[in-house]
């Protein structure tokens, strides 16, 4: 651990309008690698971030297209080459009766992509990780705010960054070290 | 803001206070008489639906009721009300978050363990009633030996496909929801085997605002995908019946008729859930008043709809000229079970009409005791168009009832206890509220008032 630069710092803020502005002018001063942690979605904290759901929308399109057209040439290629059962003179690619399981698998390939596709681009599950050794960050699922800014960024100073998040109404601000 | 929608959360509290009370239920809160009671109840019943379902496995199906011409019977009675049961979960969880709805977020939780249990329940009377059902497999498509493949223009493999998706889809959308509260659960945990279980269910979820953006994205999504697969999950159970050509069965009406059953009954019985848990753990702050007028209001509708169905399917059978339809009304409203038919007709045509009644949506107790009367009027509605259709078709010479035995009656009872001894597992270890979405409403509330 000693001797490692740390992941970066901390700061704690106790609502959601201070962070959000804090986030806000953080961005404005070109740090990039933010993140805030929250008890629950803030529209306005992800979009001061630039956080981007793009992924997971296309994950989920994707999921449900597979999903579709799988499980119609599979219903294709099974009632028509696979096993040709002659009902009656009826067609074999009686296509009517397919859209029932398509749609069906479409739901499923949709909704199957959309979660595990949410948990690989969040990199989850991942058990661990630094933040959750900081003082007090339990409260991050309570009733608390935090906003992170990583030495990583190249406007990283530990000296100004801190400054700022003082000045910007943290109630707070640990170091976090690194893994 | 209008005071009504403020009254979805009792005023004054915070995010700590609800953090701190709903995650109590599950963590420090002792066990209490009441939920040992219920335990111990369902939990006997539910030995009682393993029994039964041994011996109908090891012996035979012969030992239920089931007989030609109805040979149907009980099981499919069950499989369409549990389904429908859980129907209104889904509602609940998905439609009205797409509606925009915020007294959904008290009660979303349960409702989808709910729907789970109780599509769960639904989905094995069809392996009960399958007769052989370890060869249930014959459903799945994949390359075996004997180079068959299921016949994809038969209602029972949609039904399949229908049934599996929702569940897998209800377990997906309901896990989704928990995993911040198992995160909140995990840092609130006391002991190292409770966060050690907590943080592993929770996948190391740490609120990072970047993960929340596409957690609600991917929630809003999964809400929109469920929304029509829940109208495709009982139009498809409607079609096993509506494609086959016995009079009573043979009905376009069936597939949104089904759906407003399954609603009506699905709302029932969130309430009788409802009204017990909130008074056990004392959850008035978050289940209130307006919870229970909105879900009145909710069966209201479904029920109109369905007195609607009943009546297009009374006017059909006129109109048609078909004697054999004409025929099949005949001995619902006079055979052998017309009292079970002018039951469901009194209760589901009129005694719904209480729910008019500002006084009647309002009043707890009422209420209650209304859910659980419609829910049985509701199994009955399903009774009499599954067995009163089959009994007397078109050959008098083949007509026959059903004789139900104790085992029809152990699988629909133990059936009831397996689902509360799910529900009262689901009470003691998982949170019953939705933790995140109520401090997102507490926000909300908060911006728009000031």
């Amino acid at each position: 651990m000693s001797g490692r630069p740390p992941l970066g710092l901390l700061a704690r803020f106790t609502s959601a309008e201070q962070i959000v502005a804090a986030a806000k002018l953080v961005a404005a001063q070109d740090y990039r690698a933010v993140d805030a942690f929250s008890p629950f979605p803030l529209p306005e904290l992800s979009e001061a971030l630039r956080a981007s759901a793009a992924g997971v929308k296309w994950c989920v399109l994707i999921g449900a297209l597979v999903g579709a057209l799988g499980g119609y040439l599979m219903q294709w290629y099974t009632a028509v080459h696979a096993y040709a059962f002659d009902v009656g003179g009826r067609p074999l690619h009686s296509w009517p009766a397919f859209i029932i399981v398509t749609f069906e698998l479409a739901v499923l390939g949709g909704a199957l992509a959309g979660f595990f596709g949410m948990l690989a681009l969040n990199g989850l599950p991942r058990l661990n990780h630094p933040v959750f050794a900081a003082n007090g960050f339990q409260l991050a699922s309570r009733n608390q705010f935090f906003l992170l800014i990583e030495s990583r960024d190249r406007k990283f100073d530990p000296k100004r960054t801190r400054e700022l998040l003082d000045s910007l109404g943290a109630a707070e601000i640990v170091e976090v070290e690194s893994e | 803001m209008s005071a009504e929608r403020v009254s979805v959360l009792k005023p004054g509290e915070t995010y700590a206070s609800a953090t701190d009370q709903i995650s109590a239920l599950v963590l420090t809160e002792p066990t209490r008489r009441t939920w040992v009671l219920f335990f111990v109840t369902s939990a006997a019943l539910a030995v009682v639906y393993l029994y039964a379902i041994t011996a109908v496995f090891a012996i035979g199906v012969g030992l239920m009721g089931i007989n030609i011409p109805v040979a149907w019977g009980w099981p499919l009675v069950n499989v369409v009300w549990w389904i429908g049961i859980g129907h209104a979960g889904t509602l609940i969880s998905a439609i009205l978050l797409l509606l925009r709805q915020p007294w959904r977020t008290s009660i979303n939780r349960f409702a989808e363990a709910m729907t789970i249990f109780a599509a769960g329940i639904a989905g094995m009377f069809p392996f009960i009633h399958l007769g052989r059902p370890w060869y249930f497999y014959f459903l799945l498509p994949y390359p075996n030996t004997m180079t068959l493949w299921p016949q994809w223009r038969s209602p029972l493999v949609w039904d399949f496909f229908a049934i599996s998706t929702y569940i897998l889809v209800s377990i997906l959308f309901w896990y989704q929801g928990l995993i911040p509260d198992l995160a909140t659960l995990r840092d609130r945990a006391r002991t190292r085997r409770t966060q050690l279980i907590y943080g592993f269910l929770a996948l190391g979820w740490r609120g990072s605002i970047r993960h929340w953006r596409r957690y609600e994205t991917v929630y809003l999504l999964l809400a929109g995908l469920a929304t029509p697969l829940v109208v495709s999950v009982h139009s498809v159970i409607s079609l096993d019946f509506a494609v086959t050509i016995v009079p009573g069965y043979h009905s376009t009406i069936f597939p949104p008729y089904f759906v407003a059953g399954a609603l009506l009954s699905g709302f029932c019985m969130v309430i009788t859930i409802a009204v017990p848990l909130r008074r056990a753990f004392r959850l008035e702050p978050y289940i209130t008043e307006r919870h229970f007028d909105v879900m009145a209001k909710v069966m209201l509708s479904a029920g109109m709809v369905v007195i609607y169905s009943y009546a297009v399917e009374l006017f059909t059978a006129w109109y048609s000229g078909d004697p054999f339809e004409r025929g099949m009304l005949v001995n619902r409203a006079l055979g052998p079970h017309a009292t079970l038919f002018w039951i469901m007709l009194a209760v589901n045509a009129g005694v719904l009409q209480l729910l008019w009644l500002k006084r009647v949506r309002t009043s707890i107790p009422m209420l209650f005791t209304l859910a659980i009367v419609i829910n049985t009027a509701m199994w009955i509605e399903r009774y009499v168009i599954v067995i009163t259709s089959t009994q007397r078709d078109y050959m008098p010479s083949a007509w026959g009832t059903v004789s139900e035995t104790h085992y029809d009656w152990a699988l629909l009872l133990g059936s009831l206890g397996l689902f509360f001894f799910l529900m009262c597992l689901f009470i003691r270890f998982l949170p019953v509220i939705s933790i995140h979405e109520v401090r997102e409403l507490i926000h909300e509330q908060e911006e728009q008032r000031s």
